[in-house]
């Protein structure tokens, strides 16, 4: 293969991954609370289409940003006030979310299917981008890739370097040991809640304004949901949510190269090959149930509310 | 005057009956402000949405016909939530039962045997179940998290229609359009009311409902379902098998989507088409939970929600509304519901705290 191929691929490999970057590590601070927030799909579909506006209307990608984590935030706020407020279901709720964001985001976008946006300009990092291979594979993205790196250097610093962090971590294994020792369990999650809505919302303005760039019913194409299976792939650990993603973005990306090598395989054929990949990748890493046991937060999924006990 | 929130001594069964009314009537309230919003008329957009899909007999046929794969899918699944077994993939085990049906019509197209539509049901029917038997499989030996196996097979089961339907099973003599041959009258629900397309498949959900409810509230399994949704540990102690439980669950749920694919194809639809359902799948769970997980309650939230897609139809022959609108309303309702099920365990009170005691 030609070296300059295998690198143009590795280097979209990279931004076909930045959706999932954006998506699972918001999950996985939500998660690390505590709470099992099902509706990543409806909220990046929301937060798609709302940042496509904002950037249609204005031609700001800071105001399209602010919209789109915005809206993600909005709705992941229903969904906090359900499940903490009002003690529902997680797994009823997140469902709902997603039924929700699917409608509300074909609605917002009637008007804004056949709009193509000018996307979103590579940055060039001075000097940096002129090593050869190297320069091209690290430094020559999108400011918009280079904050998802930002992203998970804060999340792991925030996770295991933080107090916060370690509050945060303690609330999703013991939520009753965490109120006994006088932190507000219900505030720390909201605040887990808000944050994974608006990354949430922020990868779907990654997808519908420089990845794509251009609005398409339904866009997001189950990305949520592998998201919600790479917290699970990466065991909760924010390192491997990245190698998770850009695994999961160049089989993306695959899928549009197999045929320009030509091998004659049915489009639909390889359309299928993420969602396949997501299922082999999930059996494999739950084989093990101890392995999901030991990783996953102790309280995950369970309502608690400390007036409830 | 204050409003306080106080716990319920015991959870209140009228509320677990009212709050899907309750749930009903604030969807219909954010219907109004959702059609003023959009600057139609609130009276006109209402009755174009809600009243005229169903203000005549062919309309009421209309609405049985939407229902009937909800009431069905939504029974099957409840059988699962009720275990807190979580298929979500029924859109997928719809396509795939249509898919095993369809073959069956397409390969007897020149033959006119009674046998046809039964075969095709059978057909159907063990293809969803074989689809949702993927996560069961993968559940029970490899411990996968059910909900994403049976979800990213939805995506997957779309595909696979839509790969067959532009390939093999294309009609050689469709000008290369993407769908099968159009079914022989043998592989066609028959009509069952003059002036309607009223089918023989609503009975058949009907009858699959009945079952539901027999199995669920009647049999032995179904009481297992119902200890183990409410108390894992006490029904391992009682010696229920978790794993069987887990079959059930998913397979129930994959034998009712398959069924309800075939109605589809051998009811409204007449051929194979490279999408099946307008949701179905999806709409179903809204069903069930709406129902409360009970084929009685499925039955009727099954014709709210085919109303919400004939409303959706409607307004936007007659008032160019978007029909997009309808998948809000669904969302809406199942946020409803959830918010308004916190009052079975909590009731709101006004006034200040008695004091109690000394």
């Amino acid at each position: 293969m030609d070296f300059d191929i295998f690198l143009q691929i590795l280097i979209a490999a990279v931004a076909a991954g930045t959706p999932f970057v954006y998506a699972a590590l918001g999950e996985l601070i939500t998660e690390k609370s505590g709470v099992l927030n099902l509706g990543v799909e409806g909220m990046m579909l929301v937060g798609a289409i709302s940042g496509f506006i904002a950037m249609a209307k204005t031609g700001s990608l800071l105001v399209a940003v602010f919209v789109g984590m915005s809206a993600g935030a909005l709705l992941s706020g229903i969904f906090a006030v359900l499940t903490l407020t009002l003690m529902a279901n997680q797994v009823a709720s997140g469902l709902a979310l997603t039924i929700f964001g699917v409608g509300l985001s074909a609605f917002l976008g009637l008007e804004y299917t056949s709009i193509a946006l000018p996307g979103v300009p590579e940055i060039n990092l001075p000097l940096l981008a002129k090593i050869p291979v190297i320069g091209k594979l690290f430094f020559s993205f999108d400011i918009l890739i280079y904050c998802s790196g930002l992203l998970f250097m804060a999340v792991s610093w925030f996770l295991y370097k933080s107090k916060a962090g370690l509050v945060l971590r303690g609330i999703g294994e013991a939520p009753k040991s965490a109120h006994a020792l006088g932190y507000n369990v219900i505030k720390i999650r909201y605040m887990a809640v808000l944050f994974g809505g608006a990354m949430a919302g922020l990868g779907g303005v990654y997808l519908s304004v420089a990845y794509t760039p251009m609005w398409v019913e339904g866009m997001v194409a189950g990305r949520g949901w592998v998201s919600l299976a790479l917290v699970v792939f990466a065991t909760w650990r924010p390192a491997r949510v990245m190698f998770g993603a850009y695994f999961f973005g160049a089989i993306t990306i695959a899928q549009f190269h197999i045929q320009g090598f030509g091998f004659d395989i049915p489009a639909q054929l390889l359309s299928m090959m993420p969602y396949i990949a997501t299922i082999i990748v999930l059996v494999l890493i739950s084989r093990n149930q101890n392995t999901i046991r030991l990783n996953s937060p102790a309280s995950l999924g369970i309502t608690y509310h400390p007036d409830n006990q | 005057m204050l409003l306080r929130i106080e716990p319920r001594s015991e959870p209140s069964k009228t509320m677990k009956y009212m709050s899907p009314l309750i749930a009903a009537v604030l969807m219909l309230i954010s219907g109004i402000i959702i059609f003023t919003l959009l600057g139609k008329n609130p009276v006109e957009a209402f009755h174009a949405f809600f009243i005229e899909p169903v203000n005549d007999l062919y309309g009421i046929g209309e609405l049985f016909i939407k229902a009937s794969p909800l009431m069905l899918i939504g029974t099957g699944l409840a059988i699962g939530f009720r275990a807190s077994i979580w298929n979500i993939g029924a859109e997928g085990q719809l396509a795939i039962g249509a898919l095993f049906g369809g073959y069956i019509a397409i390969l007897f197209n020149d033959s006119n045997g009674f046998f046809i539509l039964p075969l095709m049901l059978l057909s159907g029917a063990v293809g969803g179940m074989l689809w949702a038997a993927i996560p069961a499989f993968l559940k029970t030996v490899f411990n996968a998290n059910e909900i994403l196996v049976s979800l990213m097979l939805n995506y997957v089961a779309l595909l696979l229609l839509a790969l067959l339907v532009h390939g093999p099973l294309r009609d050689p003599n469709g000008y290369g359009f993407p769908q099968s041959v159009l079914f022989a009258d043998s592989a066609i629900l028959p009509i069952l009311v003059e002036g309607t397309r009223l089918h023989l498949g609503v009975f058949i959900a009907f009858a699959g409902v009945f079952v539901g409810w027999i199995f669920l509230l009647k049999s032995f399994a179904g009481f297992q379902i119902q200890v183990a949704g409410l108390a894992q540990k006490a029904a391992s102690y009682a010696g229920f098998q978790y794993k069987k439980l887990i079959w059930i669950g998913l397979l129930s749920g994959g034998l009712a989507a398959g069924i309800a694919g075939v109605l589809e194809i051998a009811g409204p639809i007449g051929q194979l088409l490279p999408t099946v359902s307008p949701g179905y799948g999806y709409a179903a769970i809204i069903v069930a939970f709406v129902g409360r997980l009970h084929p009685g309650g499925i039955f009727l939230s099954s014709l709210l929600m085919a109303l919400l897609y004939l409303g959706g139809e409607s307004g936007q022959m007659n008032l160019d509304l978007p029909s997009a609108v309808t998948g809000i309303f669904q969302g809406l309702l199942l946020f409803y519901l959830l918010a308004a099920d916190f009052l079975i365990n909590y009731r709101i009170c006004i006034g200040a705290l008695k004091k109690e005691g000394i």
